[in-house]
């Protein structure tokens, strides 16, 4: 559960992204607390997702500052750093992205043994264990083509599992789901923020989000237009634009 | 497959629809392959075998009474022109794998990160790609010297060799677009996922990417093969004896004009039948990938 008075282990601070001329993000400043869940919410192409690839280091950022735990994020020097800020922080996309040619066990086995270079007899067994914590132990054999949506994103979060990490950015992760299947995986996130993990959900499921965070954020445009407790933000929204927004989608 | 125009069409103009759908999915075709397919089916080997019977026919008619018969000369022949087929094969085999492995490498280099190894790449692969292939044959027969000297040991390089890598560098080109056009087919979203797993770029290649493309690779491979099967007869032409170049010598020997289209389609039998079963299997294969992916 949020230690109230600990140092944020994510912390942004005034975020500048463009991709060419175009200004993805213009000054995004916010910070999770160890344990924390964070829910961002904003209409299509606000900077969502780029948002989370930065704080993931996939793409890089031209102004600020993202710390995760103790790295820097865009300020890694050697591929050593460069795992261990991956160690800290994981990422779940919205299609899933597993590896299609690997069976769902290895999928998960594949970076603990690849690139943290850990027994993998042990990978294995914790393998096997985050696959029984989804509920697809006996999907194991399974290739990505032959499981339903569901399975697959579920398969995808054991993957991120495996590293260990501290914090998890899920990216719309029901999006592309069926009304049935994004409960399955909801339950996973829900235990997993419930055990203390300090997730970072991009979503739409506003009863989710209304249940499990701590702080919502809404964006738009490249900014943070509002921010605060769910029943807040949600019941009584402070900004115009995020009534307009919320009356859109609830 | 994006033939929805196609099909839209079929209201309009019934009449150009069969042509106007085989020629979107034939352009769709090579598009994928990367090269000219071919394609070789049955058809094919029956005008083969009906020109072949005419050929005999005709030698036949215009022979004296003393001749052999000309199944008897072409069976008197083939033997050698036997000979003269592994020896393409030979050539097709060594050529291939050369071209495969300096292919791979190329290509690999055509992604790389760092621009001049990516430009230099790119050149490379486009300038044999686009050269005929005789003149590349040509330019290693008569660039590259007949005997290297190594450390004091004399070792000869016979013309097959240079014939071989002749057709090794067009090989290569190929290859090496073939295993660019498959990375950059893999969406981007598996070189991300790779990415937030911490692998770096040369284990997400090697790893994730690469092993993804073998399966598209296969078939435009395999059909590069076939016409670099069949491009190994212009070894003939700067002297190496391969089937064609027996085939001649066997035609100045009987020394009877009537032979030549009997022998020369005798000698287009033998390519179509190896090259029949790989041009198939190389469809059938396709086939399987388009449904998988
Ligand atoms: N690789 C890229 N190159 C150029 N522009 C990009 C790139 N990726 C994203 N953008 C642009 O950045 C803006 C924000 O994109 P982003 O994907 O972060 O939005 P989002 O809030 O996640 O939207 P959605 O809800 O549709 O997923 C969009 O206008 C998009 O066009
Ligand atoms: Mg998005």
């Amino acid at each position: 559960m949020p230690e109230a008075n600990s140092e944020p282990i994510v912390a942004l601070r005034d975020v500048h992204q463009s991709f060419g001329d175009v200004e993805v993000l213009k000054g995004v400043s916010f910070g999770v607390a160890k344990g924390g869940v964070v829910c961002i919410i904003g209409p299509s192409g606000s900077g969502k997702s780029t948002l989370l690839r930065c704080i993931n280091g996939l793409v890089p950022i031209k102004s600020g500052s993202i710390r995760v735990a103790d790295f820097e994020v865009h300020n890694l020097h050697t591929d050593q750093e460069k795992i261990a800020l991956r160690k800290e922080v994981s990422m779940v996309f919205q299609q899933y992205n597993l590896f299609p040619h690997k069976t769902a066990l290895e999928n998960v086995m594949m970076a603990p043994i690849y690139v943290l270079k850990e027994d993998p007899k042990e990978v294995r067994e914790r393998a096997i264990a985050l696959l029984t914590k989804v509920g697809l132990a006996a999907k194991q054999d399974a290739y990505p083509g032959e499981l339903s949506g569901g399975q697959q994103q579920r398969v995808a979060i054991a993957r991120s599992l495996a590293m260990r990490p501290e914090v998890m950015l899920f990216d719309e992760v029901t999006a592309a789901l069926d009304p049935e299947t994004v409960k399955e995986v909801l339950n996973t996130i829900r235990e997993l923020a419930r055990e203390g993990m300090t997730c970072i959900l991009v979503t739409h499921e506003m009863r989710f989000a209304r249940e499990l965070a701590d702080e919502v954020l809404f964006t738009d445009g490249g900014t943070i237009v509002e921010s605060g407790r769910p029943a807040e933000l949600f019941d009584h929204p402070r900004k115009d634009r995020t009534r307009a927004f919320l009356s859109q989608i609830l | 497959m994006n033939d929805s125009h196609v099909a839209q069409t079929s209201g309009v103009l019934p009449v150009l629809l069969p042509l106007a759908e085989r020629m979107t999915r034939a352009a769709l075709r090579e598009r994928a392959m990367g090269s000219p397919t071919l394609r070789l089916d049955s058809s094919h080997g029956v005008a083969l075998v009906v020109a072949f019977l005419c050929g005999c026919g005709i030698t036949q008619a215009q022979s004296q009474a003393a001749d052999p018969s000309i199944f008897t000369t072409l069976w008197k022949w083939t033997p050698l022109l036997a000979r003269g087929f592994v020896f393409n094969l030979a050539i097709s085999f060594m050529a291939m794998a050369i071209g495969t492995i300096a292919g791979l490498f190329l290509g690999f280099a055509q992604i790389s990160l760092l621009p001049p190894v990516k430009k230099g790449a790119f050149f490379a692969t486009h300038f044999f790609r686009n050269a005929p292939w005789l003149v590349l044959l040509f330019y290693c027969m008569f660039l590259l010297p007949f005997q290297v000297t190594v450390l004091g040991v004399t070792i000869p390089i016979p013309d097959w060799t240079k014939a071989t890598l002749g057709l090794a560098l067009p090989v290569m080109a190929n290859v090496s677009e073939i295993v660019r056009g498959a990375i950059q087919s893999i969406p981007t979203t598996q070189w991300e996922a790779a990415a937030s797993l911490a692998f770096n770029r040369r284990q997400a290649l090697w790893m994730i990417i690469f092993p993804q493309c073998i399966k598209r690779m296969l078939p435009p491979w395999m059909n590069l093969y076939a016409i670099l099967t069949m491009a190994t007869v212009l070894a003939s032409i700067v002297g190496v004896n391969e089937m064609m170049t027996l085939t001649q010598r066997a035609l100045s020997a009987e020394s009877r004009p009537g032979l030549l289209l009997a022998f020369y389609s005798y000698v287009l039998l033998w390519f179509f039948l190896y090259c029949y079963p790989i041009a198939r299997w190389t469809v059938r294969l396709e086939a399987r990938y388009a449904v998988n992916q």
